[in-house]
């Protein structure tokens, strides 16, 4: 029982990122229609600006400064999400007319560019994040098992941002604002709202989510120039399986998923990286649209 | 008629709009004074809608003049003419967002200018609406997503209404509650261009009417000429 529930938690602790992830990306494709692959390198840049804050900047700037976890929590959203507004303004918004496959293509160009760069500086097996705050090591006693204290923050943290961003759009001004932009991008800018500055800053805060995402990733698992590459393909398959566009669908999967392949780790490991797959097969034959989605 | 003294609203001159290849509008020249109600008459494929959407900018591409208080919108974005011009619109296909409330729908233009109505007086002036506040966009009847397309522009204190085919569609009923309802915005000294198909409900509501064919303006008849110049209208507006 003691296993099932560890690894019901450490199940839950993959599934918040891949809510996260997932949720960045629904936020992109059901508000702009972009399939973005390069989602995947924003989170792996994330978790390199870091990195890179705490380890590097005197070593590669002469800056005698070194950002911390709490830092760099604000610092890399900031960061991907710049770079996201971006790659939006300079390149996804010429291709907006076009079908989605030239926007999926083009992304996925950026991240095989973003991962070529990082793996030229730094080893592709993986460099340890060492920042990781004082106050967030050790275990928590849960009474019936010890669970580290760090990975415990992160599932917190990242369900509070997680059911933020869906409070945001489901249930504010702001939200349904984007989702009439969504809906008619032409009246709603005909009512005097600047629709393409909207796209451009939804499409820097899904990428921001990503960077968010990275730190948080960054004290767990090794921060290599491969990790968003080994993660973005399992985190379409959540989007999918949850309903592309869904927002409530992305996070609610997420969570889902990240337990059922924990569990599969307990009952038959050999399964444990396919299942999610088998899952989203089974889904697409039956209810295309997803767990969470509407059918066109 | 114009009411008295009343200055020039709207001016448009020499407009012509274009949808990709197409050229749709050919020198359109138009003017409507402060509180006046004049309709948009023609047969389908006029340019009636697309005099609309060319004034908001939703054209492909568009030359001329518009000016609105004697501000000249025609090289602005889209985004920028319901503030500046302090225009309303409300579009043929009634554009009710599906997946917003009647609520958020309702609350969802900016305001363009102050003396807005609030959405209290909105409610009293549209009784239907405050009893299905919750409910999707998508689940309302064809009149109730017609009256929310009106009420929702009435909150964002635009003084230039442009209304395109609000009757299509509707039930006799409904028809007569529409008539009321722009009655009263015209008691309230809003200025409105109708665009219409429906001849009786437009005809006794307006001061004037432009006659449009092939992109621009071939006719303009007062309302107190209209029993003179029904003859010629009707050859206008015949299929």
């Amino acid at each position: 029982m003691q296993l099932i529930t560890a690894q019901a938690l450490l199940g839950l602790n993959v599934g918040v990122f891949y809510a996260m992830l997932s949720l960045g990306l629904a936020v992109i494709f059901g508000l702009l229609n972009i399939i973005n692959f390069a989602h995947g390198a924003m989170y792996m840049l994330g978790a390199f600006v870091a990195l890179i804050g705490y380890s590097y900047l005197e070593q590669w700037f002469g800056i005698s400064l070194q950002i911390g976890f709490w830092g760099s929590l604000i610092m890399a959203p900031l960061v991907v999400g710049l770079l996201g507004i971006i790659i939006e303004r300079t390149m996804l918004k010429r291709l907006a007319n076009l079908d989605h496959i030239y926007g999926l293509l083009l992304t996925f160009g950026i991240t095989l560019i973003l991962q070529g760069l990082f793996a030229n500086y730094f080893n592709v097996s993986g460099t340890p994040y060492p920042g990781q705050p004082e106050v967030l090591s050790g275990v928590l006693n849960l009474g019936f098992m010890y669970f580290p204290t760090y990975r415990m923050f992160a599932i917190v943290f990242s369900l509070v941002v997680c059911f933020a961003t869906w409070y945001v759009i489901e249930h504010t001004r702001l939200g349904s604002r984007l989702r009439a932009g969504v809906e008619n991008p032409q009246l709603t800018q005909a009512f005097g709202l600047n629709v393409p500055l909207m796209v451009t800053l939804t499409f820097g805060f899904g990428a921001a989510l990503a960077g968010l995402a990275g730190v948080l990733a960054a004290p767990i698992y090794s921060v290599s120039p491969l990790m968003g590459a080994d993660l973005i393909i399992v985190v379409f398959a959540v989007v999918v399986i949850g309903g592309m566009g869904s927002i409530m669908g992305a996070i609610l999967t997420g969570l889902a998923l990240g337990l059922v392949e924990g569990m599969t780790k307990v009952f038959y490991p050999p399964a444990a990286n396919t299942v999610i797959f088998f899952l989203m097969v089974l889904v697409l034959l039956f209810r295309p649209a997803g767990l969470f989605g509407k059918e066109q | 008629m114009p009411p008295e003294n009343a200055r020039e609203l709207l001016k448009i001159e020499n407009l012509h709009a274009w949808y990709g290849e197409s050229h749709i509008l050919h020198g359109m020249e138009l003017t409507v004074h402060e509180g006046e109600v004049i309709t948009l008459l023609g047969r389908n494929g006029s340019g009636r809608s697309t005099t609309l959407k060319a004034i908001l900018g939703l054209v492909g591409k568009r030359t001329g003049s518009i000016r609105v208080n004697g501000t000249e919108l025609i090289n602005l974005p889209t985004h920028q003419i319901a503030r500046v011009g302090k225009l309303g619109y409300c579009p043929e296909e009634r554009g009710i967002y599906a997946s917003l409330n009647v609520d958020e729908n309702l609350v969802l233009p900016p305001v363009v200018a102050e003396d807005g109505m609030s959405v209290d007086e909105i409610y009293q002036m549209f009784p239907n609406l405050r009893e299905r506040r919750k409910s999707q966009g998508s689940k309302l009847s064809g009149g109730e997503q017609q009256m929310l397309a009106i009420a929702r522009i009435l909150r964002t204190g635009a003084t230039l209404l442009l209304l395109d085919e609000i009757t299509e569609g509707l039930a006799p009923v409904i028809l007569k509650s529409l008539n009321d309802v722009i009655l009263k915005l015209r008691g309230k000294g809003y200025t409105i261009i109708l665009v219409e198909q429906n001849f009786h409900f437009a005809a006794p509501l307006a001061d004037r009417h432009y006659v449009i064919e092939h992109g621009r303006v071939v006719l303009q008849i007062a309302a107190d000429e209209l029993e003179a110049k029904q003859d010629e209208l009707n050859r206008h507006l015949s299929v």
